[in-house]
């Protein structure tokens, strides 16, 4: 990538939730405020922009980052995954819906970090990541609570919906055959 | 202009929602507004792009005390896209209380903490008004301030205020002192609880838009009624030429009550520039400039007799507080009344200093007043060989301990005993230190919990339209509590239509005033506020049916009476509109309103490192009429949490130097993360308080954060043997006194 200096405008393609979109972005634009601000795709919330809550977790390229620590002109060539490109209000994901019925919210804040997390989460858990909580990942195992607990503690939640969220996930694992 | 009032004089013998024939009060329901929520479409404040909108960050204070004496904009101003560097008087050095509407403290030159506010940079992005403000430079003359509360214990006075008679300051009845002298057995001990911060998810934000005249704030705010009225005074104007829109509200508890410095600096950019302006607080200045949970350090002094009757309640709280603000933290409000017993003394203390301001924070005072109250309460039992459970019902009191009214309803005895059940108390281990399971010692702890049941005017409109659906307006908001599911459904039982044909607006001024999400008192105020419109509705629909209201059902979205059964919307004509309001009155004199639980937890201590970890939780509730078993649950978890993370990890940081916030992000300030916290199971009894309101329900959201940091402290205690009173209790407090690793029993 060639050296762009700071407030230098520079014209990006952004793919996000299938969709492409012709930007002309400050090079000190995050992928989060790209997002947020250029996009409106408000789904995506800011709690700290520094990588230390999880509120802005999005997929990219199928893998969860912290989009506040990402800058917009690092994602040309890659395909971003919102909130927004999950489910809608009418037609839910069934993570989404399964937050829904345990109450995995409650202001409803780091919720779409929450879920973005949760779908990335599965998936390095089915690729056979480890974890800290070490009862050993991959496909021949079903995925358990202190499982969830630990690889979604980059997630914060100050209304403290945390067992409702484990029980979210655990439902939707099931459902969707994590465990496969 | 409203049509029909509840006045709280007396008590209420029936409630209109038990005559529901398919009540989904009390039940389990899935929040309305959730689906909007989980697909990232709810709009939050920052979540608004008017046309022509500029950024505004906030410059501050980079001393803890002093006086500015020059702003260099030069270089910000002449970088590409600064619209100005605004350095108004009427900005705010202060955040407001939470209630009235006096302006909080102004200016831009005088200095009283780290952090404070001193100017706004605007610019055409985001990136170009950091980048400015960054640029800036400012100079300063340095005055000695008063940093470290510890330091100036010596300085401590009363407070100015009582707070609208809500926080008694000082009260007093026997002798204290010579009642402790003659006790069989004693505890007289500090705690100290650090300062606090809310940490609520949605950073503070507002959009400011003028049209002629009239300014429109997208704002994250509890109350937006108080802030209006308090921006109104600020910026020297009516509060009816102030709107303020908090729809969606990404948790507040207690630290989005009065106005925020970034709603002022908005106000004044966007009127300074003729366009409208974003200020977003960052993280840090979240941390820095709103406010904080005041540090205390309390005195308790128990005493009991023989027979283990409490006769000597004695609370000693010092706090601090920036000089000139009313608020303190009340930390002896619950030992007024949690327990019976003679001699009492409750009294509070300010020591001035310059640091971020402290203001309401989940459960003002009864949070870490419990938290010291309650840990004492254990040390006592353990004196008197008795078990804390047994302690606690040898003194519940039959009316309150120091006014002698009665409780409107009290069920701590049955919260504690139910608690103990579900969580096997009676088999615990009671050796401090005595109970190992591989690497880890295991302890058993137990609390009450007490919170003051509050209640403030309300008001909310509820329309039924010609198609017979519901509107329910209200200018309440939900931060998270629940409100838009709970006033659907007091609306949806009353007028007998399903859930799904109410819908419910919330957080605009220009909506009937509510007393705003605060105190626990949200779900009450403005439930019995729709309560009090649907008891019209009902009375107007009876008129039309040309019946009497009392022989009237409402359900299905039908009217039905012997020999009558018509759709509701074939009697509201063209529409019917009421509004409905709500007055606290003699039963909130007359009675003590609590509501009350029990919290029981196992706690791991790790044996060689002193890592400590939550591993079980109970905790059974009483806070009457529960509204929404699903939302009320999840309050009660939130309660918890914070107790939890009270009295293990939350500790705000000052440099003794500056006051400044030393660890001012979330990755220093250490909320409870996922892996911290076990289930937590939660149970309400059931209830009616036939006195607090016509909805026959108490708070829950403040609940469970009183008391819960004591069991873990409790618990701390029986797994190692090692009382910590200096709170958080981290690791580093317990290690030196765990006992020897070879010494403790294993579990059989």
């Amino acid at each position: 990538m060639p050296w762009i200096e700071a407030d230098e405008s520079v014209p990006l393609t952004l793919s996000v939730n299938g969709v492409s979109h012709h930007l002309d972005v400050d090079a000190r634009v995050t992928l989060l405020d790209a997002l947020r601000e250029h996009l409106q795709l408000t789904g995506t919330k800011k709690g700290c922009d520094h990588g230390q809550c999880g509120a802005c977790t999005v997929l990219v390229n199928g893998r969860r980052i912290n989009s506040c620590l990402s800058l917009a002109v690092m994602h040309r060539a890659d395909e971003i995954t919102t909130i927004e490109g999950l489910g809608t209000p009418d037609a839910l994901h069934p993570l989404q819906a399964a937050f829904v019925e345990t109450d995995g919210f409650q202001c409803g804040y780091c919720t779409s970090g929450q879920i973005c997390s949760a779908i990335g989460m599965l998936d390095e858990w089915r690729a056979g990541w480890p974890s800290h909580a070490g009862a050993g990942a991959g496909p021949a195992r079903t995925i358990d609570a202190a499982e969830i607990r630990e690889r979604m503690s980059g997630n914060l939640c100050r209304c403290a919906a945390y067992p409702r969220i484990v029980e979210a996930i655990t439902r939707y694992a099931a459902g969707e055959g994590a465990e496969a | 202009m409203t049509d029909a009032t509840v006045k709280m004089d007396a008590p209420f013998p029936a409630s209109l929602l038990d005559s529901a024939p398919a009540p989904t009060v009390g039940t389990a329901q899935p929040r309305i507004d959730g689906p909007r929520k989980v697909s990232g479409t709810a709009r939050y404040a920052a979540e608004h792009f008017p046309e022509g909108l500029a950024h505004g960050v906030l410059l501050r204070a980079p001393i803890g005390c002093g006086r500015i004496t020059g702003v260099d904009a030069e270089a910000a101003l002449a970088m590409p896209g600064v619209l100005a560097l605004i350095r108004d008087e009427r900005l705010i050095r202060n955040g407001g209380d939470f209630a009235g509407a006096a302006a909080p403290v102004q200016g831009v030159d005088e200095v009283a903490y780290f952090g404070q506010p001193i100017g706004v940079v605007v610019a055409d992005s985001p990136e170009r008004a950091r980048a400015a403000a960054l640029s800036v430079k400012v100079t300063y003359e340095a005055a000695p301030g008063v940093f470290d509360m510890e330091a100036a214990r010596g300085t401590a006075l009363p407070p100015t205020d009582d707070i609208y008679g809500l926080f008694l300051i000082h009260t007093e009845q026997g002798d204290v002192d010579r009642t402790a002298h003659e006790a069989a057995a004693l505890v007289d001990a500090v705690w100290r609880t650090p300062s606090q911060s809310h940490a609520a998810m949605e950073p503070h934000a507002s959009v400011a838009v003028w049209q002629d005249g009239r300014l429109t704030l997208h704002a994250s705010y509890q109350s937006p009624v108080v802030t209006r009225d308090q921006l109104a005074t600020v910026m020297g104007l009516q509060p009816s030429e102030v709107r303020i829109l908090s729809p969606f509200v990404g948790g507040g508890f207690g630290g989005k009550l009065g106005v925020m410095p970034e709603a002022v600096a908005a106000a004044i950019a966007a009127r300074h520039l003729g366009r409208p302006v974003k200020v977003v607080m960052t993280r840090q200045q979240v941390f820095e400039t709103t406010g904080r949970r005041p540090m205390t350090h309390q005195r308790v002094r128990l005493a009991a007799d023989a027979a283990g009757r409490l006769t000597v309640l004695q609370h000693e709280t010092i706090t601090d507080q920036l000089a000139g603000e009313v608020f303190f933290e009340p930390a002896g409000l619950a030992t007024h009344l949690l327990y019976a017993g003679e001699n009492r003394l409750v009294d509070h203390k300010v020591v001035r200093t310059n640091k971020l301001l402290g203001v309401s924070m989940r459960a003002p005072g009864e949070a870490i007043g419990q938290l010291a109250l309650e840990c004492a309460m254990d040390e006592l039992a353990e004196a008197l060989d008795l078990d804390p459970i047994e302690l606690r019902l040898r003194n519940e009191p039959e009316r309150h301990p120091e006014l002698g009214i009665p409780f409107s309803s009290r069920a701590l005895v049955d919260c504690l005993r139910h608690g103990a059940d579900r969580f096997g108390w009676a088999s615990r281990n009671r050796v401090p230190g005595g109970l190992r399971d591989g690497e880890w010692l295991v302890g058993h702890g137990m609390a009450a919990a007490a919170r003051g049941n509050l209640f403030g005017p309300s008001r909310a409109r509820v329309r039924i339209d010609a198609g017979g659906r519901v509107m329910v307006e209200t200018e309440m908001t939900d931060i998270g509590t629940g409100t838009y599911t709970v006033l659907a459904q007091i609306a949806a039982d009353l007028l007998g239509v399903p859930l799904a044909r109410v819908e419910v607006r919330l957080g605009d001024t220009d909506d009937p005033a509510s007393a705003g999400s605060g105190g626990s008192w949200g779900a009450a105020t403005s439930g019995s506020a729709v309560y009090a419109a649907c008891a019209e509705l009902r009375a107007r629909l009876a008129a039309a049916a040309g019946l009497p209201a009392d022989t009237l059902t409402f359900a299905d979205g039908m009217v039905t009476a012997s020999g009558f059964r018509r759709p509701i919307a074939e009697l509201v004509g063209d529409g019917l509109s009421v509004e409905g309001s709500v007055q606290p009155g003699e039963s909130n004199s007359r009675f003590n309103q609590t509501s009350y639980g029990a919290h029981f937890c196992e706690v791991r201590v790790h044996a060689v490192t002193g890592e400590l970890r939550v591993a079980r939780w109970n905790s059974v509730f009483a806070a009457g009429r529960i509204l929404n078993r699903q939302t009320a649950t999840s309050q009660a978890i939130g309660g918890v949490v914070f107790g939890i993370g009270g009295a293990l990890t939350e500790e705000l940081v000052h440099d003794p130097r500056s006051g400044k916030v030393v660890n001012r992000d979330l990755g220093e300030y250490h909320v409870p993360v996922h892996a911290d916290i076990p289930p937590i199971d939660v149970h309400f009894l059931e209830e009616r308080d036939p006195v607090a309101n016509p909805l026959l329900a108490k708070g829950v959201g403040e609940l469970g954060v009183c008391g819960s940091g004591a069991a873990v402290a409790n618990a701390v205690y029986n797994a190692t043997g090692v009382r910590v009173r200096d709170f958080p209790i981290t690791l580093d407090k317990v290690l030196a006194g765990l006992p020897p690793v070879s010494a403790a029993r294993r579990r059989a």
